[in-house]
């Protein structure tokens, strides 16, 4: 385990605030969220459809600008990608003209560096896809898609690994297939991590702490920590603990849409009744 | 900055938007596959019955030669005559392959740049649409006049007619915008121009396969054409030589080359898509 050499967060998300200008007026997107994410930190951010999950996150990876406030790694600021922070993308995105290797050898390509064979063999090992790397991405299932995803964004060893809800699209057992897969790699690079996700099983099951976002405008509502040693069995779901855990997750997350949609309907009554 | 902001959350379809009507003839890049011997014999057989079912009704009702000769006069036209075609076809072909070089180099060109360009797009596309709707056989009387009976005029119409096609295809395929494949390379750090050549343009491709086709296709339609209103040389200039001495198995056998052609065309940029575009698929 690496000692904490630095005063400064891993991430540091200082009052991020973003506005999408749209053709139907400005959208503000995530408002004044704050957030420090420690050095080999698991962190998942759940929360509402359009509550800005994936905005925060891309801010994150320098891909959006933010319109005000900033995103720093280990104390300095991020003005766009950075090679240290790596991204995990919704239903794997692998280019599909490109065999499983090339797609793999894609950051080298762009980044004009060797790619480091030995270690992705190692991790094409570890995710079971040896043997795989001549073949069309179309030839493979879905889960080994988001495999090859996982092995392209940890090939290049970032620091922090971003990943915005890279499961979605899988069936129950392979995404338990996958939980699992992360926390082992994880184990072994402790690199950082940010996870959007839909699932608060899933939230639970990986992460060290658990961000919930309310929507329009998107803010964090509250933070959770979770208790559990690592590595985490199955077991530990079965749990009174995890049981409340969830409870609270999902009243926070349903009650906030409950109430917003009261709001607006006492709104549309008083608006109907002067 | 309307880029940076796309979110791949957006479900695009992959075809991008606004696809022009005229543009889109991707059937043409499906093709035959053709599967099993069975299905050669049969084909075969078809082929023999409708050829040797010519030859047979037009000598039972008598037709003359004239008026369309039978398919083993045709054959023996090409057989002993095809030493007198020959420098035509080559004729043709130097129009075609020069014509063709030009006009796709400078639609490739052009369509690679004003897509980069949305506003420069807006500008140009109805030109372009003009260009393509346009028959550029027209304009060949005007060019003879101009450059008079060398191959020029005709290099000219060929670069007119087919580089429009290959440009709006190629735009159309240019702007298959994929905004998650985009933000995959940039979080790597890729500029402007490794996103083109590396995202951009494999994904443009098998539309750019299909705009060489279509363009080339048209290239030859508009050779033969052009050699037909002037010049002594071309297989479009023997056409109408071998009609107006009514040598109809010579013209006939000129046909048949040109459909050779054609086909043969067809199969170039049928098979070099399946190799380099089949992904697809
Ligand atoms: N590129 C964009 N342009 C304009 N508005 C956008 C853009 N991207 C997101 N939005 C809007 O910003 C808000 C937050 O969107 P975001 O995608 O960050 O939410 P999310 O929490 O990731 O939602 P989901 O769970 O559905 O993925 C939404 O109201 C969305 O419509
Ligand atoms: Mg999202």
């Amino acid at each position: 385990m690496a000692a904490r050499d630095s005063q400064f967060p891993k991430l540091d998300v200082r009052e991020a605030t973003k506005v999408y200008h749209t053709r139907s007026g400005d959208l503000l997107a995530i408002d004044r969220c704050s957030l420090a994410v420690e050095e080999g930190e698991i962190v998942s951010i759940v929360g509402p459809s359009g509550s800005g999950k994936t905005t925060l996150l891309w801010s994150m990876s320098g891909l959006h600008h933010l319109t005000s406030g900033e995103i720093a790694l280990d104390g300095q600021r991020v003005d766009g990608p950075h090679p240290d922070i790596s991204m995990v993308f919704q239903d794997a995105n692998l280019l599909p003209w490109r065999t499983i290797v090339a797609n793999i050898r894609f950051p080298f390509e762009i980044k004009g560096a060797k790619p480091d064979t030995a270690w992705i063999d190692q991790l094409m090992h570890r995710v079971g896809l040896e043997g795989f790397g001549q073949r069309m991405p179309r030839e493979l299932s879905g889960g080994m898609q988001q495999r090859v995803a996982l092995v392209r964004a940890l090939s290049f060893k970032p620091s922090v690994l971003l990943m915005d809800e890279p499961f979605g699209a899988l069936d129950a057992f392979t995404r338990e297939e996958m939980n699992h897969l992360i926390e082992e790699i994880y184990l072994d690079t402790r690199t950082t991590i940010v996870l959007v996700t839909h699932s608060i099983d899933e939230a639970i099951f990986l992460s060290d702490r658990i961000v919930v976002m309310s929507a329009r405008p998107g803010r964090i509502a509250n933070i959770h920590r979770v208790p559990f040693e690592r590595p985490r069995s199955l077991e530990i779901m079965g749990t009174k603990e995890v049981f409340d855990l969830t409870h609270t997750i999902k009243s926070e997350i349903v009650g906030d849409q409950i109430s917003k949609a009261r709001n607006r309907k006492n709104a549309a009554n008083l608006s109907k009744a002067s | 900055m309307a880029s940076s902001d796309a979110i791949p959350d957006f479900k695009q379809s992959p075809d991008g938007g606004g696809e022009v009507g005229v543009a889109n003839m991707s059937g043409l890049a499906a093709g035959p596959g053709i599967k099993s011997a069975r299905e050669v014999a049969i084909i075969a057989l078809v082929a023999v019955l409708v050829i040797g079912g010519a030859e047979l009704l037009l000598l039972a009702f008598g037709v003359p030669q004239y008026v369309l000769p039978r398919p083993s006069e045709i054959a023996w036209a090409l057989v002993t005559d095809f030493h007198l075609i020959a420098p035509h076809l080559g004729h043709t072909l130097v129009e075609l392959i020069s014509g063709f070089t030009i006009g796709a180099t400078v639609g490739l060109i052009l369509a690679a740049v004003i897509t980069q360009f949305p506003f420069a797009e807006k500008i140009i596309t109805p030109y372009i649409l003009l260009l393509v709707t346009t028959p550029m056989l027209a304009l060949v009387p005007l060019l003879i006049l101009r450059f008079g009976f060398g191959y020029e005029p005709r290099i000219i119409a060929v670069a007119l007619a087919s580089g429009p096609m290959v440009m709006i295809n190629a735009t159309t395929g240019f702007r298959r915008v994929d905004s998650a494949k985009i933000a995959l390379a940039r979080s790597y750090g890729a500029s402007t121009l490794q996103i083109f050549w590396k995202i951009r343009a494999p994904m443009a491709l098998p539309m750019i396969f299909v705009g060489l086709m279509v363009g080339s296709i048209f290239g030859l339609l508009t050779a033969v054409g052009a050699e037909m209103v002037g010049g002594g040389f071309g297989l479009g200039n023997r056409l109408t030589s071998y009609s107006s001495m009514i040598q109809m198995p010579q013209f006939f056998a000129v046909v048949l080359i040109l459909s050779f052609l054609g086909i043969l065309i067809y199969m170039i940029f049928f098979l070099l898509a399946k190799r380099y575009a089949s992904w697809e698929a």
